[in-house]
């Protein structure tokens, strides 16, 4: 098992070593070149040539290369133009907010998909079969940001619940870790946590949309390639009850592929989170990077693409990882 | 030698393309989805919008690009007419009629939806054929380069690529969304690529000593078309989406006089929404009904040609 983990850990290392190179061209690629795009407004020669200096860039492509890749390393992606914060300092202060979105909507989309993916296969052709295949077509076609303002726009007022940011504006809450349900927990004001929670409702089933769409139809795709199994038929045939064959042998299996589309939900929900952010003025790293591109912030977008693809390439590295405590075959490979 | 070769090509040819049943997979496909509600409706909804496209100037009622209703419009203080005589679904932030404008957004939208699909299937065909084809270090490096694609989230690989561009406009946009389709369909073509290297028709092929370029593009590719139609089907609703997405963040293009749904929708829920909702509710109603119609179109498509559901 753990030489399983350590393969699938070195084979994530090729990958990231290419997107640091292609993140590297990107940077070069950038219109008014990396010291004009990193400089933004503030761009005079002298201060690009200063900062070519800085970045290495009058130096060997090659040496330039690294000396970014050990910038990349250490974490130093610049100051933000528009903020004139440190990137990293930023996107600390922002993460937890989009952690909590994102772990928000996962929970629904999880907790509301796989029983609905189940109930249609077991209800086959019936009424809540036919509901729930076009419930997820139509979900899927549903542009994300759009249906953030539906909610925002139509729900928010009748349902009493708040349509803009992370906590009421006077609230006093009091910031641990960033993370606002959390903090409210840990310092047990109560109103706070009532709050936060009560702001994640509609920016989370916006964001939740799409993965529920796509979970509900792999669960269901799964259960019913499950049920045509032969070891299912064997179950039956050998008297066992109904209910343990659901439970131990039907949704048991059915649920290994689900578990690796979970894995690739965490790309839908980063480039949701973006739009939904947006949206709901929610302030998370979706936020910054919506505002980052009106600004023109390549310090800041050059950060947070990088740490998308870190965090997607990390998540389905774990997947595989869960997929292989799950499924001992997958191991052996 | 050569000459007796090039003589007998055609017929190998035919033999090599030839399935083995009665009817081809094609056809057996056709028939198939025809008794298919879901692939009926989708195939209906598809049809009716790439009618309108071809068609919307003239179907459209008034000039879309006519601003004459501007005085009418007063965004500041937050009016913007509704529907009026004349104007049966009212007009946009620059007085233009809006049915007109719809109707028009439809040719756009067809537009982007298809050019960013062909590119998106022509660079990742040239990649999936040529690591599957050729294996070993092609293989390799390629495969890992489509893996880095895939590894950025398919919304930031866009709006990266989108960023790239000084001056964004309506094929900065096509080439964004473009991109993130690469990798799908390159990984889908080196897979029936691979999948086919050992078949007998090949093997049939190449023992005939037929050239192997020629293997690859008349035995190899032909026989991958159907799943790539499919992918492409399905690419298309997403890429309208997504240049709705890029619209929206302000990666689209800024021209006011373009009509392009995905345009109309970021604009209007950006801007007005809160003035005039129907002004983002059309656009954004037309691109959900035109994105499940290929959605469903494919999705048929899949079942049909699956040779699992083969009876």
């Amino acid at each position: 098992m753990l030489r399983f983990i350590v393969r699938r850990l070195l084979q994530a290392i090729p990958t990231l070593l290419i997107l640091s190179i292609l993140i590297f061209a990107w940077l070069r690629a950038l219109p008014g070149g990396p010291a004009g795009a990193l400089l933004g407004d503030k761009a005079t020669p002298a201060k690009i040539a200063d900062l070519n200096h800085v970045l290495g860039l009058d130096q060997p492509i090659f040496v330039q290369y690294f000396k970014f890749l050990g910038r990349v390393l250490t974490g130093d992606f610049g100051n933000s133009l528009s903020s004139t914060q440190p990137v990293l300092q930023e996107i600390l202060d922002f993460m937890p907010a989009t952690i909590e979105l994102s772990i928000s909507a996962l929970i629904i989309a999880v907790g509301l998909g796989i029983p609905l993916g189940y109930l249609a296969a077991r209800f086959r052709g019936g009424v809540l079969d036919n509901v729930t295949i076009i419930l997820t077509l139509v979900g899927v076609a549903v542009p994300v940001f759009f249906l953030g303002y539906l909610l925002q726009n139509n729900l928010a007022a009748p349902l009493g619940l708040p349509s803009q940011g992370r906590l009421s504006t006077g609230l006093d809450a009091t910031n641990i870790t960033g993370f606002a349900v959390l903090d409210g927990i840990m310092t047990q004001e109560w109103d706070a946590v009532w709050d936060a929670l009560r702001h994640l409702v509609l920016p989370a089933f916006t964001l939740a949309t799409i993965p529920l769409a796509v979970i509900t139809r792999i669960t269901r795709a799964s259960v019913l390639d499950v049920l045509n199994e032969d070891f299912i038929r064997t179950a039956k045939s050998k008297g066992l009850g109904e209910q343990t064959i659901r439970g131990r042998h039907v949704l048991r299996n059915a649920l290994l592929p689900v578990a690796t589309t979970i894995g690739l939900q965490t790309g839908l929900l980063l480039g949701g989170a973006v739009l939904t952010e947006r949206v709901f003025n929610f302030r998370g790293l979706g936020y910054l990077l919506a505002e980052g591109i009106e600004r023109k912030d390549f310090p800041r977008l050059q950060a947070l693409i990088l740490l998308g693809a870190l965090v997607y390439v990390l998540v389905n590295m774990l997947v595989d990882v869960s997929y292989g405590l799950i499924d001992p075959r997958v191991r052996v490979r | 030698m050569n000459t007796l070769l090039n003589k007998k090509k055609e017929p190998i040819d035919k033999l090599a393309g030839a399935s083995a049943g009665g009817r081809s997979l094609a056809a057996e496909a056709i028939r198939r989805m025809a008794r298919s509600p879901v692939a009926i409706v989708g195939a209906v909804i598809t049809a009716l919008f790439v009618l309108l496209a071809i068609f919307a100037p003239l179907l459209a009622p008034k000039d879309p690009f006519a601003r004459t209703m501007q005085d009418k419009v007063e965004l500041g203080r937050g009016i913007i007419p509704g529907p009026m005589p004349g104007y049966p679904l009212g007009v946009d932030d620059f007085g233009r009629d809006f049915l007109s404008r719809l109707l028009v957004g439809a040719q756009q939208t067809l537009l982007v939806g298809v050019v960013a699909t062909l590119i998106g299937v022509a660079i990742g065909m040239i990649i999936g054929v040529l690591a599957g084809a050729f294996g070993g270090w092609v293989d390799t490096v390629l495969m890992r380069f489509v893996d880095v694609l895939l590894s950025v989230p398919s919304l930031l690989l866009a709006i990266s690529v989108a960023a790239l561009f000084a001056n964004p406009n309506q094929w900065t946009v096509i080439i964004a969304v473009s991109i993130v389709s690469v990798p799908i369909f390159a990984r889908l073509l080196r897979g029936a690529m691979l999948a086919q290297r050992d078949a007998d028709h090949v093997l049939a092929a190449t023992s005939l000593g037929v050239k192997r370029h020629t293997v690859v593009l008349r035995h190899m590719l032909p026989n991958s078309v159907g799943p790539v139609i499919v992918q492409a089907t399905l690419t298309l609703a997403t890429s309208i989406i997504e240049a709705a997405a890029l619209s929206f963040l302000g990666l689209g293009d800024p021209d006011p006089s373009r009509a392009e749904w995905g345009l109309m929708l970021g604009n209007a829920a950006q801007h007005f929404l809160d003035i005039r909702p129907e002004l983002a509710y059309y656009p954004a109603i037309a691109i959900i009904i035109v994105a499940l119609g290929f959605t469903l179109l494919g999705e048929s498509m899949r079942e049909a040609l699956d040779p699992k559901n083969r009876r």
